[in-house]
């Protein structure tokens, strides 16, 4: 057995999981089959509203091969009927979608269709035949034009904070204001585009269903196939042991879902669904958002105005929502203060949670807005930062249950140079590129649930930690091993880690950078208790003794405002005769509390430094205003970041010891980093050229 | 993706007979783009043909000293080709700057010549596009036409033509030999693809069941002094916004000849004549190549999302002009 | 309306003789995952746009959602589940882990198989060079620094040349 301190927590340790991913053992949800098992197909809208008139059905029900084609008119009758039993953790308020529910359409790509077969090619030859004829509607997908539209959204949204509550007079001192900034920023749709596309294989067992399915939290698929299907919990089995990557479209269940369940019970048997690449821009996504800030400082560079109005994009039936405008008010004081959000339905599906929602645009405007200020009140960005730094939270009032943003700024300057940048802009150059340099703060809120986990003792000296969790590539089989290993005294190795599967003790999805607290405390809950049952009774260790244990965060007022921050600082090269950009620096200093595993810690970091990049210059799902419909839906044309728009980045984390949080003190990885790192870049594209662009992904158009 | 039959005749006749014999049939050579064309239903054939046997995978000496590149002959494989990268840097070059490794190892020269635009509604069969069913209109015109073109267009179809190594091949006066039902014939690779007039459906000006058996480069001066100019969206793996194949023949600082094509800008690979033209006999001179780019540009309009070309084209041509009168590195 | 033609076609899969009649239409991506149910080589995009399907064809990468089985008569194909052996992982997988040169694990198999071809080819031996030509595949993760830290370990280790 190797040693404790070389293998518990705060350890670099490669993954538990890594020797299955590296050999191409690890099983993702479209790679399950059953004997007898179909392949189904979608058929999508090609309108964004309007009506089913007809579908024509007999070209592909003549290939070979072709079970049938299930449509809104023959589809089993065995759906609830009460929009509450389709509405699943995640979902904001309104009306959720249910597939093939009517005729009715109410965004492009929406689902009409569904062609069944014995092999996916007889399934994807049909599906091309199927006739859908349409009687279209008006539909509204022009975010700008439908602003005159919003409205004040409800309320009651998990995650979602409302605004602040105005402070002072705003609006009148800013009228008089000297030194101020009056921006208006938009930020794009983007979609998730995990690697592994969603995938469900549904098979009905008498009036029992299972299903192997991409999610990021079976427990939120189970509850959500138990109501829509009308089912008793027990008749619901949900199995994901890997997730090719989400980034929040897995946390919410999607239509292939629902389909491959019908499916199946209409062909009786197994059904195995895989979205296409295009069929991945049929559902959630980063909404659109177009944000004005309003701010004014004194000859210091101290805010005393600060004003965040943003427009988010929703769907004409759900009210999504996401934390936009708040965060300048836990990161800046002000004595005059006003926060707004507002909603502007449109013709698409809801938006849906995309790594660090809200947080990932509200910042990126915000920290731009700072670096507008900074020019304007003529002081260092990284100075006018720390001018307004604070140790109490401004919006609440509470102190910090730890804040290490000052070190992060500091070291991660220092490491990246920051002092020999010139202050004037167009001032840099090398090797015949302009050179510039930026900064930007990232904040994002900690949360902490309950989970329950069951530890297990077996014969053999080893241990079976087991929760109803996910893994989604943040590493969480790996540092809760971690966590097991330290609390048992035992090797990592020593542990097997089960999750992703509903029959285990419940868990809460994997998002908002909650399973390291949420699931990790649970999980040192237990095998604490595990162990100090066995320290009592020592014979119990051959026994495959077990214990589930339910951790629970306490309900007391809260005493502190918790958050975890980076700072992010990037350097740019612009081609000075075609304008391309490229990112040729990035150094970015997370302060989240305990680390507990460095390697797979690191590796978050770099990948929110890719989403950083691809949101700044890159990332954006086109709509065409006549269709209604995203025109460059596969990734040829929606770019994310390759291996080459990467720079050798550096990931520092700045020691933080925080005692509030939860018991083992972290704050999670999976968002902050991404925080404010797009708004890094484009200040430095702004250092570099001279031009501001506020408009969301910034192209070499924008630069000749 | 319909049905279709797949035949394996062992030579060029065989596979032109079957052709012209078999219903709706296209030929296969690495099927990078058709099978993609396919599964979105863009392309259906009933039939492929497929060339993998047939002997026209080699590269060898041409006539008149130059080069002859198998219409088989991978893309990676002739990037790589010692004879290619020493004549003929450029088109290692645009080869290299195409695509992406594994799709460079599967796509032919002759796939290559074949391509087709990128243009979204091209691909997305929800829409109007007069290229994949004629008649039905051209949505980009009006709709999200950021990648189309500024030259050559007509009110019926504004795609671009997506090839780097087509760029070069135009660059270099490269020459397509074919061979069909009614024998052989010679197309300059400049003639061989044609702008979309009131026919955007035709790409090329191939006839039934021609066969394309190779490229053939002349003997070229322009070794020493060329650069392919990729702008594009990101770093690698990504189509070209603009490119420029740019080639000088210099005596001195004096330019002898040159060559300017252009990628990105127009439903073909656009060769800028007059640019050339006007280049001839003058001394090197960064002023002197923007000079040139504006002329490429002269009779180009935008339209709309796409109006950003119309700078980006003159100044990648001076770029890359640039960048050829430094020479290449070696 | 009857499928597409069948075709006779006999080819090796790390080894192992496939003969087989195979549907025209059939990719050798869906042959491996749908008819040998070898789930190693990923599905992302099937239209040649992410690389996660890269497999080893005669030794060379291509995507194998843009290759027809009925075309690999005579051909040797290696997944990433023919690079180890008797399980000993093969140098490039032993790197990807111990680099942590992947998250979620989805692009890591097409990832592996690219770099594997890349340290054949050749072409690349400047960290540039490497994110240059391994391009090809995306990694929606972002582990793109961690990748190129491990195809510089292997190729260090196997040409002796520093990066």
């Amino acid at each position: 057995m190797k040693t404790k301190e070389k293998q518990g927590v705060g350890q670099a340790h490669i993954r538990v999981d890594g020797k299955k991913k590296v050999m191409g053992q690890a099983r993702y949800a479209g790679e399950f089959t059953l004997d007898g098992m179909l392949y189904a197909y979608v058929v999508s809208s090609a309108v964004a509203r309007g009506k089913v008139s007809g579908i024509k059905t007999a070209a592909a029900e003549r290939i070979e091969g072709v079970k049938g084609v299930m449509t809104h008119a023959n589809r089993p009758s065995i759906l609830s009927e009460n929009d509450d039993d389709w509405r699943d953790q995640i979902a904001p308020l309104g009306r959720p979608f249910r597939p093939l529910w009517n005729n009715v359409i109410e965004f492009s790509h929406q689902p009409l269709a569904v062609v069944v077969a014995d092999t996916f090619e007889a399934a994807r030859c049909a599906a091309s035949l199927v006739e859908i004829e349409y009687e279209r509607g008006v539909h509204t997908t022009d975010m700008v034009a439908a602003r005159k539209d919003s409205y004040h959204p409800p309320s009651g949204k998990i995650a979602y904070n409302p605004p602040p509550e105005t402070e002072g007079d705003p609006e009148a001192v800013f009228a008089t204001a000297e030194r101020k900034i009056d921006v208006t920023y938009h930020t794009p749709d983007h979609h998730h585009n995990p690697m592994e596309p969603h995938a469900t294989l549904a098979h009905w067992n008498g009036d029992k269903l299972k299903v192997w399915t991409k999610t990021q939290g079976v427990m939120n698929t189970h509850g959500f196939l138990a109501g829509a299907f009308g089912l008793d919990e027990e008749q619901v089995e949900v199995v994901c042991p890997f997730v090719g990557g989400a980034f929040g479209c897995g946390l919410r269940p999607q239509y292939q879902l629902v389909l491959a369940a019908l499916a199946s019970r209409a062909f009786n048997a197994p059904v195995r669904l895989t979205l296409t690449r295009e069929q991945m821009f049929s559902f959630g996504h980063r909404p659109y958002t177009i944000q004005r800030l309003r701010l004014a400082a004194d000859e210091s560079g101290r805010l005393n105005v600060f004003m965040h109005d943003a427009d988010g994009e929703t769907s004409k039936f759900e009210h999504f929502t996401e934390t936009v405008v708040n965060w300048g008010a836990s990161l800046y004081p002000a004595e005059h203060r006003k926060c707004t959000y507002n909603l502007v339905p449109l013709d698409l599906y809801t938006p849906l949670d995309m790594r660090a929602p809200g947080g990932a645009t509200g910042v990126h405007a915000l920290e731009c807005a700072m670096d507008e200020l900074s020019y304007e009140v003529g002081v260092d960005p990284l100075q006018l930062r720390l001018i307004n730094y604070t140790e109490t939270d401004p919006a609440s009032g509470l102190p910090f249950s730890s804040k290490e943003l000052k070190a992060c700024y500091q070291r991660a300057a220092d490491s990246f140079g920051w002092s020999r940048r010139k202050p004037e802009p167009r001032s840099m150059t090398r090797d015949g590129k302009r050179l510039g340099m930026g900064m930007a703060t990232g904040i994002w809120e900690v949360m902490y649930m309950g989970a329950t986990v069951k530890a297990e003792w077996k014969p053999d000296g080893t241990a079976v930690i087991s929760t109803a969790s996910a893994d989604i590539g943040t590493g969480t089989y790996t540092i809760l091993a971690q966590i097991a290993a330290e609390e048992l005294d035992i090797s990592t190795d020593q542990v097997e880690v089960r999750l992703g599967d509903s029959s285990l003790p419940q868990a809460p999805i994997e998002g908002g950078s909650m399973t390291a607290a949420s699931v990790g405390s649970a999980v040192k809950k237990a095998s604490s208790q595990l162990r100090k049952e066995l320290d009592e009774e020592s014979s119990r260790r051959k026994s495959g003794h077990s214990v589930t244990v339910q951790n629970q965060p306490g309900e007391e007022e809260e005493t502190h405002a918790k958050y975890a921050h980076s700072a992010s600082f990037a350097e740019v090269e612009i081609h000075p005769v075609t304008g391309s950009i490229r990112v040729s620096k990035l150094v970015i200093a997370v302060a989240a509390g305990k680390i507990l595993n460095p390697k797979t810690a690191r590796s978050q970091i770099l990948g929110c430094a890719t989403w950083g990049i691809g949101m700044a210059l890159q990332e954006e799902s086109v709509l065409d205003q006549a269709y209604g419909r995203f025109m460059n839906h596969n990734l040829a044309e929606y770019h994310v970041p390759v291996n080459a728009d990467v720079p050798d980045t550096e990931v520092i984390f700045v020691p933080e010891e925080d005692k509030e949080v939860n018991p083992l003190g972290v704050k999670g990885l999976g968002e902050v980093g991404m925080v404010g790192l797009s708004a890094a870049i484009v200040n430095a594209v702004y250092h570099a050229t001279g031009k501001r662009v506020r408009h969301l992904p910034i192209k070499l158009d924008s630069l000749l | 993706m319909k049905p279709f039959s797949l035949t394996q005749p062992k030579d060029a006749d065989a596979a032109i007979q079957a052709h012209a014999k078999l219903p709706d049939a296209q030929f296969i050579g690495g099927g990078t783009n058709l099978l993609d064309l396919m599964k979105y239903g863009v392309m259906e054939p009933k039939s492929l043909v497929d060339l993998q046997d047939l002997s026209f995978h080699e590269i060898g000496p041409g006539s008149d000293g130059g080069l002859r590149l198998g219409a088989g002959v991978t893309n990676a494989e002739t990037a790589e080709h010692p004879k290619v990268k020493k004549d003929y840097p450029l088109l290692s070059q645009a080869i290299l700057s195409g695509a992406s490794p594994q799709l460079r190892n599967m796509a032919t020269n002759g796939g290559n010549l074949l391509q087709r635009t990128r243009c979204y509604y091209f691909y997305d069969c929800a829409t109007a596009c007069n290229k994949r069913r004629p008649g039905s209109g051209c949505a980009a015109l009006k709709g999200f036409n950021r990648i189309h073109a500024i030259l050559g267009a007509s009110e019926h179809c504004i795609a671009t033509h997506p090839s780097d190594m087509c760029v070069a091949l135009v660059a270099l006066d490269a020459v397509v030999k074919v061979r069909g039902p009614e024998g052989e014939r010679e197309i300059a690779v400049e003639e061989f693809h044609r702008l979309p007039g009131e026919n955007p459906e035709k790409d090329t000006v191939l006839k039934e069941s021609e066969l394309i058996l190779s490229i053939e480069l002349p003997s070229s001066n322009f070794s020493k002094h060329s650069h392919y100019l990729k702008v594009r969206d990101r770093e690698s793996y990504a189509f070209a916004l603009v490119s420029v194949a740019a080639a000088l023949q210099l005596s001195g600082g004096r330019i002898v000849d040159s060559r300017v094509a252009l990628g990105g800008v127009a439903h073909k690979p656009w060769r800028a004549r007059a640019a050339e033209d006007f280049l001839k006999n003058k001394e090197c001179d960064r002023d002197l190549f923007l000079e040139a780019g504006k002329l490429v540009v002269k009779d180009a309009r935008g339209y709309g999302h796409n109006d950003f070309k119309l700078e980006l084209a003159p100044r990648a041509v001076a770029e890359a002009l640039l960048q050829a009168w430094k020479g290449q590195e070696s | 309306m009857n499928n597409s033609s069948l075709n006779k076609v006999s080819f090796t899969v790390n080894g192992q003789t496939i003969e087989e009649e195979v549907a025209s239409w059939v990719t050798l991506l869906d042959f491996l995952r749908e008819r040998l149910h070898q789930y190693g080589t990923k599905k992302g995009c099937d239209h040649g746009q992410c690389g996660a399907c890269t497999v080893l064809v005669n030794g060379k990468r291509v995507n194998s959602c843009l290759v027809l089985a009925a075309r690999l008569e005579g051909k040797e194909v290696t997944t990433v589940e023919g690079l180890s052996s008797n399980g000993e992982l093969h140098p490039m997988q032993a790197a990807f882990l111990e680099h942590d040169a992947f998250q979620c694990g989805y692009c890591t198999p097409g990832q592996i198989c690219s770099a594997v071809a890349l340290v054949e080819e050749g072409t690349a031996s400047t960290r540039d060079e490497i994110r240059e030509w391994m391009s090809g595949n995306l990694c929606r993760c972002g582990a793109y620094n961690n990748i190129v830290d491990a195809v510089s370990e292997v190729l260090d280790a196997q040409k002796g040349v520093r990066v």
